[in-house]
């Protein structure tokens, strides 16, 4: 199963090695990951999205908790909380396809943000299921080139996580 | 003004520290000078190695933070073995490393390693430090990380010119405010009177104890929980010493090597309290099948150890004292089943051992379990690892004393420098190391060190002329092939101690054995007993 955690860790430097190093010693799997600052600029925000079962995903909590510059770590509930990644993706096309792979874009709410007279590149923000139906729908077409940020995540409604 | 080596000093000895292990080099040669002014004693190994695994054994005669310097480079990664020895024993340590200047940092100069980076997997935290001014705070948090909670080795790497550099002041900070690090070290009061509840109505409950209940000082709290209500004790590798060995109630050490009445008991028990052990793989063999037909309640200051290898009904996060103390007052005067507590006496007198000896050999193990009487209560034993580790283990028997051994790393080559920081930190006691002919040549190169510290350390060397241990699971596994684990009658350990300016004497009957040490604990010197112990000689029965 997949898990999405948020970790509030403080914003210093080797932070993001001590956690993946984490992650890779201990054998725990990472999906996706992502960084970035807070509205408090003393602290980041990583979301990690794993695959795997309950008793491993308590583990990757207790052994997040220990690292001495994280200060929280919350796991997301299914259903209850905005996930979204950003992709760019650079698709073969000649000019007679062109109207073709802008209309697909225009049903799935990607936006043109490159055109060329061989190449359309399309920028999406989606969840990564989302994403996934995209780029399916796209593929015939030829992906000349695709870039993805990790996902990240934020409670829906009052909830969330907070220094 | 004042420069970032003389704040190093003055730190230290705002944490109430006396002595430093350590090795210098050119990067830490601003510390060193720093230190040659003050009256911290430094004690030179000879081997940064060394340095660490003294200043563990330091930190558990003291029960506080170990102090070990080193130099950049190869100085610096030398220490790495003996500080992952500590992190993997839990014991509170601060190594300090020399390294290169910050504009060089990062461009592979002369005798630079990323330390912090080797270390990750091994320390608690580490620190490399920026600027000067970070000085005092990083100190002040590490040696809180080090010390509170899961205690554990703490890294600080000071480049050359952050200790040269001056600042206007120094000043210690009183408090600590790392947002991430906040142990819970009460116990939640709710699963202590589930525990309670759960140990009244169990019918063979047992105490597994480990090295936790001696690092948070908690030994006699769990002495008068287990005579309160007559609760039977075993104890893993890192927890021996939590009661004397001949109490009623101690059944020995579990595990692969330890005693079969202490694992015949646990696999009869119905309920096991788990008290500052992480169970790891050479206690239980089959954790994840021992939660089956066995309740666990498990109390540890560390909430990654609980549920980790075993599957736990009650879980306990908190300081040992603390949930102890608790966990008295809740269970009131119950007291075990006078059944199990007959079924425990005949697991006792049934699995006595019967010890095969060898003629013209010293018999280890009975040695061993004479050899406490021999000394003052309070002794401390060091062990060594392999065969010998286990025949102490299973055999020493400790009084009001302790027992050092590197239980969860097993780093062949600790129990001399061990011994030597022990020695150090707690000069009255009588210290003796157990080691074998294979372990003594790892460690060896402290005798320098115990002659230039005028150290009355008591050497025994198990001599097999075999790595036993290792040969012992080729006979088991390897269908008796013994590759590499032979050792030459090289050197001569008697001629060698005398070398050094030590005495030395090699027996080979338990008769002469005693007869020596009984002399050499009276003298103030150090001394290696060189005992001639037959290579058929089994680890455990």
């Amino acid at each position: 199963m997949k898990y999405t955690l948020s970790i509030l860790v403080e914003n210093q430097a080797g932070v993001l090695s001590k956690i993946s190093g984490m992650f890779s010693r201990r054998g725990f799997n990472i999906d996706s990951l992502a960084v970035g600052v807070t509205n408090d600029p003393t602290v980041s925000r990583i979301t990690v999205v794993t695959d795997c079962d309950e008793h491993m995903v308590e583990q990757i909590e207790k052994q997040l908790n220990k690292v001495i510059p994280v200060i929280k770590v919350r796991r997301l509930v299914e259903g209850e909380f905005i996930s979204r990644e950003l992709s760019l993706i650079k698709v073969h096309c000649p000019q007679a396809k062109r109207f073709e792979i802008i209309k697909i874009a225009e049903m799935n709410h990607a936006n043109v943000v490159d055109v060329s007279n061989s190449t359309i590149t399309l920028e999406y923000c989606e969840t990564a299921e989302k994403t996934e139906t995209l780029i399916d729908l796209l593929k015939p077409y030829g992906i000349r080139e695709m870039v993805q940020t990790g996902t990240v995540a934020i409670d829906k409604g009052k909830a969330g996580i907070r220094v | 003004m004042i420069t970032g080596a003389e704040i190093m000093v003055k730190c230290l000895q705002a944490e109430g520290v006396d002595t430093v292990f350590g090795y210098p080099g050119a990067t830490i040669c601003p510390f060193y000078d720093a230190l040659y002014d003050s009256d911290l004693h430094h004690v030179l190994v000879r081997q940064e190695q060394n340095a660490a695994h003294a200043a563990s054994g330091y930190a558990r005669a003291r029960m506080k933070p170990g102090v070990c310097v080193a130099t950049s480079g190869p100085g610096a990664t030398n220490l790495i073995t003996g500080i992952a020895t500590a992190h993997m024993d839990s014991i509170p340590m601060i190594a300090i490393t020399g390294q290169v200047r910050s504009d060089l940092l990062g461009s592979d100069s002369f005798q630079e390693a990323d330390i912090t980076g080797a270390c990750e997997p091994f320390t608690k935290h580490t620190y490399l430090v920026k600027q000067t001014e970070d000085l005092p705070r990083i100190f002040k948090e590490a040696f809180h990380i080090a010390a509170t909670g899961r205690p554990g080795p703490v890294l600080i790497d000071i480049p050359m010119d952050i200790q040269t550099n001056s600042i206007e002041s120094f000043e210690y900070p009183e408090t600590v405010d790392i947002k991430g690090y906040k142990p819970n070290i009460k116990g939640h009061s709710v699963q202590v009177k589930k525990a309670a509840e759960l140990i009244k109505n169990a019918k063979r409950p047992i105490i597994v104890s480990g090295g936790g209940v001696l690092s948070s000082g908690a030994k006699l709290k769990l002495q008068k929980f287990a005579e309160n209500t007559q609760i039977p004790i075993l104890s893993t590798m890192m927890g021996i010493g939590v009661i004397p060995s001949d109490h009623p109630l101690y059944l020995g050490m579990l595990g692969t090597h330890g005693r079969r009445c202490a694992n015949k008991a646990l696999h009869e028990t119905d309920l096991a309290i788990v008290c500052g052990a992480r169970l790891g793989d050479r206690a239980i063999a089959a954790p994840d099948q021992m939660g089956n037909t066995t309740k666990i309640i498990h109390i540890d200051i560390d909430p990654a150890e609980i549920g980790k290898n075993v599957k736990v009904d009650i879980p306990i996060v908190g300081d040992m004292n603390n949930v102890l103390k608790n966990l008295i007052d809740e269970i009131g005067d119950y007291k075990v089943k006078d059944e199990w507590d007959a079924e425990i006496k005949d697991l006792k007198a049934h699995y006595q051992n019967k010890i095969t000896t060898f003629d013209g050999y010293v018999e280890p193990r009975t040695l061993i379990g004479n050899l406490s009487s021999m000394l003052k209560a309070k002794a401390i034993l060091c062990a060594d690892v392999g065969q010998n580790q286990i025949w102490c283990a299973n055999n020493f028997r400790i009084r009001e004393g302790r027992f050092f051994t590197t239980g969860g790393m097993g780093t062949m080559g600790y129990s001399i420098p061990a011994a030597i920081g022990a020695k150090l930190g707690l000069k009255k006691r009588d210290v003796v190391v157990v080691c074998g002919d294979g372990s003594f040549q790892m460690g060896m190169n402290e005798l320098s060190t115990i002659v230039q510290e005028n150290l009355n350390i008591k050497i025994i060397v198990m001599r097999n002329y075999r790595l036993g241990m290792v040969r012992e699971l080729q006979d088991h596994n390897y269908n008796c092939r013994h590759a590499a684990t032979i050792l030459n009658d090289v050197p001569d350990i008697v001629a060698l101690a005398k070398a050094y300016g030590i005495d030395s004497a090699e027996v080979s009957s338990n008769e002469d054995a005693e007869q020596y040490i009984n002399k050499i604990v009276e003298s103030d010197k150090p001394f290696v007993l060189v005992c001639r112990v037959h290579p058929d000689t089994p680890s455990i029965l």
